[in-house]
């Protein structure tokens, strides 16, 4: 596997830290602002943008940082072997009357955002729903797009992305692999095939 | 696994797994909307050769809330009181297309047929066949159980809610003392399985003529006083099964007032057990007969956690079978 490291950790955390500030700047302020991150690393950015968030603005609730699980809504179920869910947890308050900013880690094909949608309008009704994400790849297959972009980085959709975070995986970096157009070329113990068993974290699997 | 027939052939990961997606779908029932659309446009036929209200009403429950399309077929009334065979209402379920058919019967091992036979494709859900196994009933005791020493979904002081506190643990260590009609109980040789793979110490308790054949090949202790268990093993979990009435063809004991008597969970039994232990019970209770009104409505019983998460448990269940392509549990 030539997996081409095109974030760092300092890349990562300045992307953070410029959508942190655009999430105050849209919502003018932190008031009835709740951040949902999608398992299983949206999660991570989440309460990473909820500490960030909390250094720029004091009046930032941290208690308003939670999780969306969105495997029960996703529209792929039938042609996959059963996902594990993993938690939801919704701030103490709701999320009715809320800015709900989603948080995730790679935009692909807008399916995984579709889900947490339809997620969300079974917890309550927010105000408004935002989209903050670390990378988007393209290859939209929905009418979705992104409010807040860590970084663009267009891809061909054989190309798989990597988002490895160091609560999880040991080290903050994102990379491409250019080179594995046979998927069966994969070496089976590459990170691939940990994330894909740590839940839907590699993007870019060939889809039917 | 395709089918959830026994829970002996479930293994210790396995039925954390199931537990633990359980956990998920008892944060549905606490939200504004309990409902998934996670198993839309799928049919689930609920099959039953045996009366129940229950455990019908808890898995029709636990598959509308996935937003399955739910088919009651009672043996009552039906098809089968005219002489048809198991096979052909499968060939039937199977033309109509179900996806899972959920069977209760009074033939041990009528699920096994079911699943092995090639008469009908669904994933089968054992819901009780004969004395063999009630695994469904199993898996929402140890829930039960599991949620009570470990807590479920927990908020802490500053509102963060705080999960995984039970998540991905087992029973070791704990002990269970299982009181009654050990040979007529499916829910407690379920539950004998069940619970020794997770780790804990089953004890069984009885008058020796409801003691199986056999008993010695079980993984469990046998004691035949429901006052010395008590006493010795210092039980974290009594749970009592329900004298079936029904199931007795023969007089194995001399009546019903000196089995509540000698293997009764009475008030003076009750006080004697631990203040943080819990009392079971499957339901439905004879009161006054194998457990006191008192213990039964008493911060220890479980009971009617036990009916909130059958349901749970059973959209796990459902879940796992039916939602994704294959492979199931």
């Amino acid at each position: 596997m030539s997996a081409r490291t095109l974030l760092h950790q300092a890349d990562i955390t300045r992307a953070l830290t410029r959508i942190a500030h655009e999430v105050l700047e849209s919502n003018r302020g932190s008031a009835g602002l709740v951040l949902l991150g999608i398992p299983t690393r949206g999660v991570l950015l989440a309460s990473r943008l909820g500490r960030i968030l909390a250094d720029i603005d004091p009046d930032f609730d941290p208690a308003s940082v939670g999780s969306i699980d969105v495997t029960m809504y996703r529209d792929d179920l039938s042609r996959k072997p059963t996902r594990a869910p993993a938690p939801t947890s919704v701030p103490p308050g709701g999320i009715d009357g809320t800015t709900v900013v989603l948080v995730d880690d790679v935009l692909y094909s807008g399916r995984t955002i579709r889900a947490a949608l339809d997620a969300i309008s079974d917890l309550g009704r927010p105000r408004a729903v935002r989209l903050a994400v670390l990378v988007d790849r393209g290859h939209r297959e929905l009418p979705i797009r992104a409010d807040f972009v860590g970084k663009n980085l267009p891809s061909a959709q054989h190309e798989r992305i990597f988002v490895h975070l160091a609560e999880l995986d040991g080290d903050d970096s994102v990379s491409i692999d250019s080179l594995s157009t046979n998927p069966a070329s994969t070496d089976p113990a590459s990170t691939a095939q940990v994330d894909a068993a740590a839940g839907s974290t590699t993007h870019g699997r060939a889809r039917p | 696994m395709r089918h959830l027939l026994s829970t002996r052939d479930l293994s210790r990961d396995e039925a954390i797994h199931v537990l633990d997606v359980a956990e998920n779908m008892a944060d549905v029932a606490t939200r504004e909307v309990k409902k998934l659309p996670t198993l839309r446009g799928r049919t689930v036929v609920n099959l039953f050769f045996e009366d129940s209200t229950r455990t019908r009403i808890s898995f029709e429950a636990a598959a509308k809330r996935l937003s399955a399309d739910v088919i009651n077929f009672s043996a009552k009334g039906s098809s089968v009181s005219k002489g048809e065979s198991l096979k052909d209402t499968a060939q039937t379920l199977e033309a109509m297309g179900a996806d899972g058919v959920v069977l209760r019967h009074p033939a041990s091992g009528a699920p096994h047929v079911l699943a092995e036979s090639g008469w009908i494709d669904a994933a089968i859900v054992n819901a009780g066949d004969g004395t063999h196994e009630h695994p469904t009933q199993a898996l929402l005791d140890a829930f039960t159980i599991r949620r009570r020493l470990h807590g479920g979904t927990q908020r802490s002081s500053d509102g963060a809610a705080a999960h995984g506190t039970a998540r991905g643990r087992d029973l070791d260590g704990v002990s269970v003392v299982i009181v009654g009609d050990i040979l007529h109980s499916r829910v407690a040789r379920s539950n004998v399985w069940l619970l020794t793979t997770l780790g804990a110490a089953v004890t069984l308790v009885a008058p020796p003529t409801l003691v199986p054949i056999g008993i010695d090949t079980w993984p469990v202790d046998v004691c035949f006083s429901l006052d010395e268990a008590i006493d010795t093993v210092r039980p974290d979990v009594v749970m009592m099964l329900r004298i079936q009435a029904e199931r007795m063809s023969a007089a194995f004991f001399p009546n019903t007032r000196e089995y509540g008597r000698v293997w009764g969970l009475d008030d003076a039994r009750t006080a004697r057990l631990a203040p943080d232990s819990m009392v079971m019970h499957p339901g439905p209770m004879n009161r006054g007969l194998e457990i006191s009104a008192a213990a039964a409505d008493s911060a220890r019983s479980t009971v009617l956690e036990q009916v909130a998460n059958g349901v749970s448990v059973r959209m796990a269940v459902l879940y796992l079978l039916l939602a994704g392509q294959g492979e199931g549990l």
